[in-house]
This record gives C-alpha cells, structure tokens and sequence, in this order.
C-alpha cells in the first residue's frame, strides 16, 4: 500500500465526450471504453517514466469509474442528480412510500413468522418476492421514459420525478433484499 | 551433446511469466510466435513448489525437494501458497495436517522452523522464484529481472501483497500480478481466436477460481470473479489420507498419524491414487512401511461419492459468477478449463451439467496460466500490442462505520484500476489524529469481513469537532493492491497517513529479508553451481551413451573415438568433485569431442527422413 497525491474529478461524461443525457447507447459507450482503455491503460504505460505511470494511473481510473457510472442507468441518474445538487441519500429510502403501506405490513408479518420457524410463511414470502421484483422492473421500464423527458426538457422538474422513482426504487429492492436473505437464496460470500 | 540455437538478436530485456502454484511452478516467455514454457536444467517443464532445507543449511528446491519430503519432512515445505498473506489463526486447521512447526512470534505474519532457519512464505515463494529465475537466465542465455507472476484471482489484498514482497525477495521487479483465470484466457483466447463470453473454471492444488470473460476484438473484459482461495486438490489429499490413517489404525493396531515420514509416502500413495483415477476405473492405496504393507482398493464410484461434497463446493461460486456478470448460462459459448483437479471426471461431469455446454479440455491445465502470464509479460514490453486485459477486483473494498457495520467503497468486480473518495472529519473539538480501518469483503458487519490495514491520518490541523475535511482516496490498481491517498480539502495539501497493515510484512522488513537473501546467496550459490553442473553432466553423458549405439558413432574414425572416451573417463573423474569449474571444462570438451557425432547423427536423422523410414 502506498500513498500519493489526489487528483481532481472530471466530468464522467466529458471522459466518453459525451453529451450530458441520461438516455445512453450502451454499445456506443462500450465502444468508446475500449478506446479509451487501449490509450489509457496501465499496461501501455509500463516502459514509461514513473511520473507518467502515476498519471496514467489516476487516468484510467477516473475511466473506469465513469464507465461503471454511466453504463447503469440508476447510478447514472444517481449521478446526474448528484451533480445538479439533488439529496440522493439513503435516508429518504427509510419512509414507506404510502401506496406500499399495506404489502409491507403484510411482508413484516410473514418475516415474523418464518423467523419463529413457521415454514408455511416461504410460500407467502416467495409470492411477496415475485411481486417486489415485478414492481422494480415496472419502475425500471418506466425510467426509459422520464429520462427521454429530462433529456428533452433538461429540466429540474424531471429530476425530481426521476429521484422519487429512483427513491422507490431503492425502498422495494431493500425489500428484496429482505426477503431473499431469509430465504437464503443468495448468501454473501 | 552439442546443440544448434538461433540467435534472433534480442536487444529489450526479457519480462518472464510466472504461474507460481500451490503444486507446482512454471515459467514462460513470450517468443517471436507466442508464449514458450521454459525448462528446467533437467528438462522438466514443472518445478514442484517444494522447499528443504539439509541439515547443512543449504536449500534445495522443486524435484529435489520433493524427494526430501520422505526423507526429511520436518525440515521441508510444501503447499506454501496456501499461507501466503494469511495470519496464524486462519490457518489452524491445515497446520494439523503439515509436518513443519511454526515458530514463536507468528502474530501478522507466520514463522516457519525449518530446521535451525525460520522463514515466512514470502520467504520460502521467493525460494521457489528464485529457482524459476535461474532457469530463465541459463535458457535464455541473458539476466531476467522483472516478471509478471500469476495469482488466484480471488486473492486478497494481503495475499497479493505477500506475492510481490516474495517476488522482491527474490530479486525480481513484479511487474505485473494478473489474475490466473484470466492468464489463461489470453493464451486460449489467442490460441484459438475467440470471440464471445467464456467462463474460465480453474481449481488447481489449493484455490479455486471461476471467471466469465467477454472478448472482442483483442480486449479480454473481465465481467466477474468469484471462487475459494481455500479449495482445491490438497483437499481430496488430505481427505483421504484421513480415510487411510484411519483405516491403517484398524489394519495395523497402531496409528502412524504421528509418523511424519510414514504420512507423507501415505500421501503420497493417495495423490497418485487421485491422479490414476481420472484415467482409470480402479486402482489401489499403497504403503510400504518397514516391513509392514498396506493396501486398499479404490474405484472411481467410491471416489466420486468421497468427492462430491467437494466438488459442490466449486458450483456456489459458479453461480453467484454468472450472476454477478449479468448474463445468462446459455450466454457463455465456452468454459475452459484451467488447473490440474480439472482433469477428474466428476469435475468435468458437474462444469457440463451447470454450463450445458462440452468443457474445453484440449489445454494442457498445468501450463495455460504460465502461457498467458508471458502473454501478459509481451503486452507490458509493448511486444505484444492489439491484446488488452480489463480485470476486476474481487472482493468489496470498504471502510468501518458507527457499530462495527462495513460501508462499501468498492463493489467487488469493479474494473481495476478503481477508486473512490471520501471525506472524513473529525468529532472532537482540536482532534488531530483519524483513524480509518479498512476492510475487504461482503458481510455487512466488521467481524465478518477481512481487516486489510488501519490507516492514521495525522497531523490534521487542530479545529473545532467536524469541522476538518480530509479526503481520502482509497484507490485499487491493476494488480488489485489497494493504494490510500489523502488531501486536506481545505488547505489542498497531502495529508500524512500512517498505515499498519493487518497480516503481512512491513517495508521494512521485506528490505531486510531482501539483504538476508543476497547475504546466504553467496554460500547457496557454489552449491547450486556444482548441483547445476552435475545435472548438465548427467544430460550429456547419457546422450552420448545413447549415440555410441548409433550408427553415426561407426562412422567416426577411431582417434575420434578414443578421445570420446578419454573425455568420458575425465568427465566422470571430475564429477564428484566440488569444483563446478573442472566439471564444467570437462562438459565443454566432451561437447567439443562430440561435434562430428552430433553432425553425422543429424545428417543419418535428415537423410532417413528424406527416405521416409524411420531411424
């Protein structure tokens, strides 16, 4: 482990020379990380000074930082939002959305009893799992959409529908989250 | 004999590639056609990862070693990879199961004994590089002083960390560390001119990893790793040598499990046993004790089902892989498979059924991670340029929070080079001092992830509570070693950061154990002279011997051949002496004498091809 000097942020999307839309080509953007990579990456620098290695370095980080960014459409809002001084944190999450009141209440009490070993509880969970993952998907199909709309608007209003979705989103993938911990389909390593 | 070499002229120095194994261990460079594996003096293209120390102090590696494993077992090591990066408590359970002792003050890092020396594993890797290098230089003719050496791509930072000290120790530049899945992709991906998403399943003797690839157009894009770092053959050893103490007890009345010398012919009974199983249906545990013999039948059905719980293992990992990579089974066009357990039937038999599809087996398993760690090599020399390599991380890199709970900085199969910033303050009205533990994993809780370093921001300019804005950025380079950078945001000025690694060596003392080595190179060094020389003589006395049967021998004229054989008799009287000079002379005139013998041996071997009958 080393320690050096910090360098400053760039625009993720000026990195790709991108405009600023939240509507992306990921194949087109793959294909500009290629590009990218074949000048930037570490690799090409080794027979290079030291100092030339170290920025090469700082280079193709911030790169591929941009590019995991920018490839997801949630972080990449997250991103833009960020960036246009939206809260995005995790605590507005923490609120039950009021039309999500009731399912939740419901999921608690199925958690409960499986917890106290009442193994009919898994089927019940199982259905809620279905159910969340289906909302999530509904939300993701309907990003395509308010993203169109901002990148056509470029306005705030936009944003905020688009936080509130992501927040929504947030909320039911913590649910799912949940749920499958205590089915236990996938453990953590 | 004498041999022919071409001499392409090479003016850049050479980076060799490393696949430093739990088993075995290999070195390749990449030539003008593509990756060449590179020999030992006596031939053999795998260099056993065994180190003995004799009783006169003097270290011995690879085959030699491995001998020394009956004769002398507390005095040898094997499967060192295994304790690489790792503290004392990790590994209780497999030093039940070695024959070495640990020294007194293993606390981050474990001491060895070894006879009267103690060595880390760092120490003992360098040992097996050390070897490694030595062959490059005597075939390659030149000095080789950088190298890209290969790791389980599950590896930690430590792990990793304690690869590169073993490299220093040894006198190499590391380079490079790449991931071995992925070594061995690039050379099967360039051997065959893939394109597509593959999966790259490799369990070699102690680790497990599991890749998925894309490839297109000359980049090899890592999507996602996963695997075990502590799964692999040794384990199938050790369960049945278990099985076999167990069963010699009940046979004999008497547990050996005590008898270091007796466990290791064991063990060595069970491994050959393993291996013939992949080609046979049946075969037999044997051991020769004394005068006391055991044997035990064992069929592959016995095998397998001793295996499964083993094997199943290797598939979670495979799962969460495909998962992680977003893409579905029927997306991978091809699994190659990489490492030597891959060559058991069940092994093979359990990657069809997950992947549905014919694993790739025509590699040969022990060599493709050398092969593409000289890839590797060419693509940093800039020998080889439309070939780029995009790997991940790993694991997730994050840093404790309020309650003993991990925040995630770096999510695991992040592209590396990687990073991420974050600012810290302080609490207390005038704090000076920051401390940040850093951890790697994917728990949730601190006591379930792995403590990689604590960090000391000092020195921070005393202000109220909350006040200080120190960023940090907490960076992951191409070799998947973590890397702290800390700013003062306010001032702009480079924070000082004092780092206590959690297991592994400091600078300090890997420096030490670098003049440690150059300081007992000078005593190993006429030893191994006068053992390398002898591995020489032995070489081509035999090929004379064999050529004083041909054909082309009565060819020669009869002064030719008395001084054949006064060169011979010389040659042997020079043999046990230590003077690796006199030997050396003696291999040189033999060569000379034997020119015209190897001329009309290569001209009978021409002119019989060009018959078309064989010679």
């Amino acid at each position: 482990m080393r320690l050096r000097n910090i360098v400053h942020s760039l625009n993720y999307y000026e990195i790709f020379g991108l405009e600023r839309k939240l509507t992306i080509d990921n194949g087109d953007l793959q294909k500009r990380f290629y590009e990218l990579s074949r000048q930037y990456h570490p690799d090409r620098f080794q027979t290079k000074s030291a100092a030339e290695q170290q920025a090469v370095l700082d280079k193709s980080s911030l790169l591929n930082d941009a590019y995991r960014v920018l490839r997801d459409p949630v972080q990449r809002a997250e991103y833009v939002l960020k960036q246009e001084g939206f809260d995005i944190g995790e605590q507005r999450s923490k609120d039950v959305p009021p039309e999500l009141l009731e399912e939740v209440f419901e999921l608690n009490m199925a958690l409960e009893e499986l917890r106290s070993g009442d193994d009919t509880a898994r089927t019940q969970l199982d259905a809620a799992r279905d159910k969340f993952v289906g909302m999530r998907q509904e939300i993701d199909d309907g990003l395509a959409a308010l993203f169109a709309k901002y990148d056509a608007l470029q306005d705030r209003l936009a944003l905020s529908e688009i936080r509130a979705a992501l927040n929504r989103r947030r909320y039911i993938g913590n649910l799912v989250n949940e749920v499958e911990k205590e089915l236990n389909v996938d453990i953590p390593n | 004999m004498s041999t022919f070499q071409i001499d392409f002229g090479e003016a850049k120095k050479r980076v060799i590639g490393i696949d430093l194994g739990t088993t075995n261990s290999l070195a390749a460079f990449q030539d003008l056609t593509g990756p060449v594996i590179i020999p030992g003096a006596d031939g053999e293209r795998l260099v056993p990862s065994v180190v003995s120390v004799t009783k006169s102090g003097e270290i011995v590696i690879g085959n030699e070693a491995r001998k020394m494993l009956i004769t002398d077992p507390d005095r040898t090591i094997y499967s060192v990879k295994r304790l690489m990066g790792r503290g004392l408590s990790d590994v209780q359970d497999e030093l039940k199961l070695f024959p070495f002792q640990i020294a007194e003050g293993s606390d981050s890092v474990i001491q060895l004994k070894l006879g009267e020396r103690t060595f880390t594993p760092p120490q003992i890797s360098a040992e097996i590089l050390k070897q490694l290098k030595r062959n490059a230089e005597a075939y390659l003719n030149e000095e080789v002083t950088q190298a890209v050496i290969t790791v389980p791509a599950y590896f930690n930072d430590a792990q990793r960390q304690a690869t590169k000290d073993a490299g220093r120790i040894a006198g190499l530049e590391v380079l490079r560390l790449v991931n071995e899945p992925t070594a061995a992709s690039l050379a099967y991906g360039l051997d065959k001119r893939k394109e597509g998403i593959i999966a790259v399943y490799d369990l070699g003797g102690g680790t497990f990893d599991i890749s998925v690839l894309k490839i297109e157009n000359g980049i090899f894009e890592v999507l996602a790793t996963n695997g075990d770092t502590h799964l692999g053959g040794d384990d199938i050893d050790n369960l049945l040598l278990r099985i076999a103490l167990e069963d010699i007890e009940n046979e004999w009345g008497e547990d050996i499990s005590g008898k270091n010398d007796a466990v290791q012919l064991l063990r060595r009974g069970v491994i050959q046993a393993k291996e013939q199983l992949s080609f046979v249906p049946e075969t037999t545990i044997d051991l020769e004790y004394g005068p006391k013999k055991y044997q035990r039948e064992i069929d592959r059905n016995l095998f397998d089902r001793l295996i499964t719980d083993f094997v199943d293992k290797t598939l979670a990992p495979c799962r969460k892989c495909i998962k992680d990579a977003g893409v579905r089974v029927e997306d991978i066009v091809e699994v190659v498979m990489v490492g030597g357990s891959t060559r058991i039937p069940l092994v093979r038999h359990a990657v069809e059924t997950l992947f549905r599809s014919k694993p790739h087996t025509e590699l040969n398993p022990d060599e493709v991670v050398a092969l593409g760690a000289a890839v590797q090599a060419g693509i940093l020399s800039g020998d080889v340029a439309d070939t780029l390599l995009l790997d991940v991380t790993p694991l997730s890199l994050g840093i404790e929070t309020m309650g003993g709970v991990v925040s995630k900085l770096i999510h695991r199969n992040s592209t590396i080079p990687a990073s991420e910033t974050e600012t810290f303050t302080t609490s207390v009205d005038g704090q000076k001092n920051v401390l940040i533990h850093v951890l790697q994993g994917e728990r949730e809780l601190v006591k379930d992830c792995r403590s990689l370093a604590r960090f000391e921001l000092k020195d921070i300019d005393p202000l109220p509570a909350g006040m200080a804005r120190i960023e940090v950025r907490f960076l992951i380079d191409a070799n998947g070693i973590l890397n702290v950078l800390a700013r003062d945001a306010r001032t702009g000025k480079e924070q000082s950061v004092e780092v206590k690694p959690s297991y592994g060596l400091t600078d300090e003392q890997v420096e030490a154990m670098i003049q440690e080595s150059y300081e007992k190179a000078e005593e190993d060094l006429k030893e191994r002279q006068v053992r390398e020389i002898r591995v020489e003589a032995d070489n081509i006395l035999s090929a004379v011997d064999k050529a004083k049967r041909s054909d082309a021998y009565y060819e020669l004229s009869d002064e030719e051949r008395t001084a054949i054989d006064r060169a011979i008799n010389q040659l042997l009287l020079a043999y046990h002496s230590d003077d690796h000079h006199l030997i050396h002379a003696y291999v040189d005139k033999l060569n000379e004498v034997t020119r015209n013998l190897a001329e009309n041996m290569m001209n009978t071997a021409v002119r019989g091809a060009l018959k078309g009958t064989k010679i």
